[in-house]
């Protein structure tokens, strides 16, 4: 087993991984059984309608949650059967969360809401202000970073939002639907950036519906009833 | 500490939270604000009265003892009733045969209205005392002289006021030399005693003081006191326990008293009124610590169901949070931090109310607030707040990350 452990190849490696939500009286399969590797500074997409687990995915992927059975391999590191302080760890470090709905704090200004994770990875201030300020200049937001987020459009909110998950130079960036509350126009924009920071080197793991969204992504794994229905190359890259 | 900013953040974000909440804050700290108001009056009014108190028993003379009939503090009334009285001539039978008395006087006194001419004032303790008592009670002259061996002999119509006394009746006018009349009887003044002060907000001021035989001939025995005090000055504080012991030995003598008898007279002193004292301020600690726990029990409640409320809806923010990788005690220290700065502020409040109340108390009861009570009194307060904050903080950093990212 640690033979195993320690030869892993892929930066997300998954394996019979199974998610059983006990409602009571039913149990539901979220997931039930799925087998996935992941390379670095690949650039995936996790597609599947809604019930098809694809949320579950995520949040395991994610470490906000923890199989019933079933292994997962970050980075080599065991992550199944963690414990939560640890969990927390590897978010902080391995992690970077870009949700639909930005999830910024609103009385944090940009340059504070990009420093947090900085913060629980005990940085010292010096060091969070210079590297938070590295990020959001890296997002174009430069002139933005004293702002509130009710002072910032969608777009400028979803960059702040990339920018902290960079912040921490992050194993992945995880982005949950990260156009999903922006008109075309700026999704494009944010699209435009992940794709930039994926030929930066970064590994991107994409959850939408949107088939448009999934193109910029250069493989796509649908999801259903809980399980890989395909696992593709797209055709554009 | 790595996580200081953060706790500065911490402030920050409980600061504007409370200001955007002021109505529900200012409820909320209402516990708290009652609560540390009545501990720091509490306090106040115990330090205050031990600054009065302190050395403000001198009044009744230092290595003093008040022979008497009455024994103070003991609550055997009946018996001391029964006791038969004591007279003046005592004081001088103690004074022949003590080795250890420097001094002895009788003290016969009787609230009087004292006037001269048109002034007068009503209530002035007019005492009955011997020339020793210049010693005993360490009566300082401003002006004139004490009460003479001469003048107590011969019973003379003379007096010594206090220093409210002269100027109540002599507004313009020197004192000395001047006819006073005391309950419709002529004195003639032949000295002021410097300023005394006051003691629990009572003038120590208005006495009289007037040889007791002229005492015991113009208005006889103050029939609630009916027994004449004698006080008894020591050489000095390391006689203080043997004269004790003397004392009693003459005054059993005098009484005629056979070795199975009780004393049937009182050998008091000021450790007494201490113990009295003592007892009183014990008393009002011991309320004063219920009452406080009670309010703040009450307030603690109101500050762990307020941050319940906040726990809730900040559930989103805790699931953020969590998910950039805050453990479970940064979460929880987060909301500490914040409960315990609510309930601080609701401390500096009630130290402030305690204040503005201890002003106004000070009228009547002496009050004393070092700047220390403040920071008792936000630190006290600080403590209720982690106390109470913790049940919702725990609740707060137990959120599992999901389910608190999905809350909208």
């Amino acid at each position: 087993m640690s033979n195993f452990s320690n030869n892993h190849r892929a930066l997300i490696e998954i394996r019979g991984m199974k998610k059983i939500y006990d409602l009571g009286s039913v149990q539901v399969n979220a997931l039930n059984g799925v087998d996935v590797d992941i390379h670095e500074n690949e650039y995936v997409s996790i597609m599947g309608p809604s019930g098809s687990g694809k949320s579950t995915l995520m949040n395991l992927i994610g470490c906000l949650d923890t199989p019933s059975t079933g292994e997962y391999y970050l980075a080599n590191e065991r992550v199944a059967g963690l414990s939560d302080a640890k969990l927390a760890e590897i978010r902080n470090r391995r992690i970077g969360f870009v949700f639909q709905t930005f999830n910024l704090l609103p009385r944090a200004s940009a340059l504070q809401n990009v420093e947090l994770p900085l913060v629980y990875a005990g940085e010292s201030p010096s060091q969070r202000r210079r590297r938070a300020k590295e990020a959001l200049e890296a997002v174009g937001l430069t002139d933005r970073m004293k702002h509130k987020p009710n002072e910032l459009s969608g777009g400028q909110r979803q960059r702040v939002a990339v920018a902290r998950a960079l912040v921490t130079n992050p194993s992945i960036i995880l982005a949950d639907e990260p156009t999903g509350n922006l008109d075309s126009k700026t999704g494009a924009e944010i699209m435009e950036l992940l794709d930039r920071i994926h030929n930066e080197g970064n590994t991107i793991v994409l959850v939408t519906h949107e088939e448009e969204i999934a193109q910029h992504s250069q493989r796509i794994i649908r999801l259903l009833d809980g399980k890989i229905e395909s696992d593709r190359r797209t055709t554009s890259v | 500490m790595r996580f200081f900013s953060d706790t500065a953040a911490g402030l920050r974000i409980a600061f504007r939270a409370l200001v955007s909440n002021k109505l529900r804050a200012a409820l909320t700290t209402l516990g708290i604000v009652i609560g540390v108001t009545t501990v720091i009056l509490m306090i106040t009014i115990i330090l205050g009265l031990n600054r009065a108190v302190e050395g403000q028993f001198a009044f009744l003379g230092a290595n003093t003892y008040y022979v008497s009939k009455w024994s103070w503090f003991e609550r055997n009334w009946r018996e001391q009733w029964m006791r038969p009285n004591m007279t003046p001539d005592m004081a001088l039978r103690i004074k022949e045969e003590s080795k250890l008395a420097m001094a002895a006087t009788p003290l016969d006194d009787r609230e009087m209205t004292v006037a001269f001419g048109a002034a007068q004032q009503t209530g002035v303790d007019v005492r009955g005392v011997s020339e020793d008592y210049l010693i005993t009670n360490s009566v300082a002259i401003d002006f004139g002289r004490f009460l003479s061996a001469e003048d107590v002999r011969r019973n003379q119509p003379v007096a010594v006021i206090g220093a409210g006394i002269a100027e109540r009746l002599f507004d313009k006018v020197q004192p000395i030399g001047q006819k006073i009349s005391i309950a419709g009887w002529k004195f003639r003044v032949i000295g002021v005693a410097e300023r005394v002060g006051s003691f629990f907000g009572q003038s120590m001021d208005y006495f009289v003081c007037i040889p007791y035989g002229t005492h015991m001939k113009r208005f006889g025995f103050d029939p609630r006191q009916n027994s004449t005090t004698i006080i008894v000055k020591a050489a000095s504080a390391a006689d203080m326990e043997d004269l004790k012991w003397e004392l009693k030995g003459l005054m059993r003598r005098i009484r005629k008293l056979s070795p199975t008898e009780p004393d049937d007279f009182g050998i008091n002193d000021q450790s007494l009124i201490m113990g009295a004292y003592n007892d009183l301020t014990s008393g009002i600690y011991t309320g004063g610590v219920i009452i406080a726990f009670i309010s703040l029990l009450v307030g603690g409640i109101g500050i762990m169901n307020i941050m319940l409320v906040s726990v809730t809806e900040r559930t989103a923010e805790i699931g953020l949070r969590k998910a950039l990788g805050a453990k479970r005690w940064m979460v929880s220290w987060q909301f500490l931090v914040e409960s315990a700065i609510i309930c601080a502020m609701g401390g500096l409040v009630g130290v402030g109310f305690a204040w503005g109340v201890s002003l106004a108390i000070n009228e009547f009861l002496p009050t004393y607030m070092p700047i220390w009570v403040v920071g008792i009194g936000i630190i006290f307060s600080a403590v209720v707040g982690v106390f109470f904050g913790l049940f919702p903080s725990i609740k707060a950093a137990n959120m599992p990350p999901i389910e608190a990212l999905r809350h909208e």
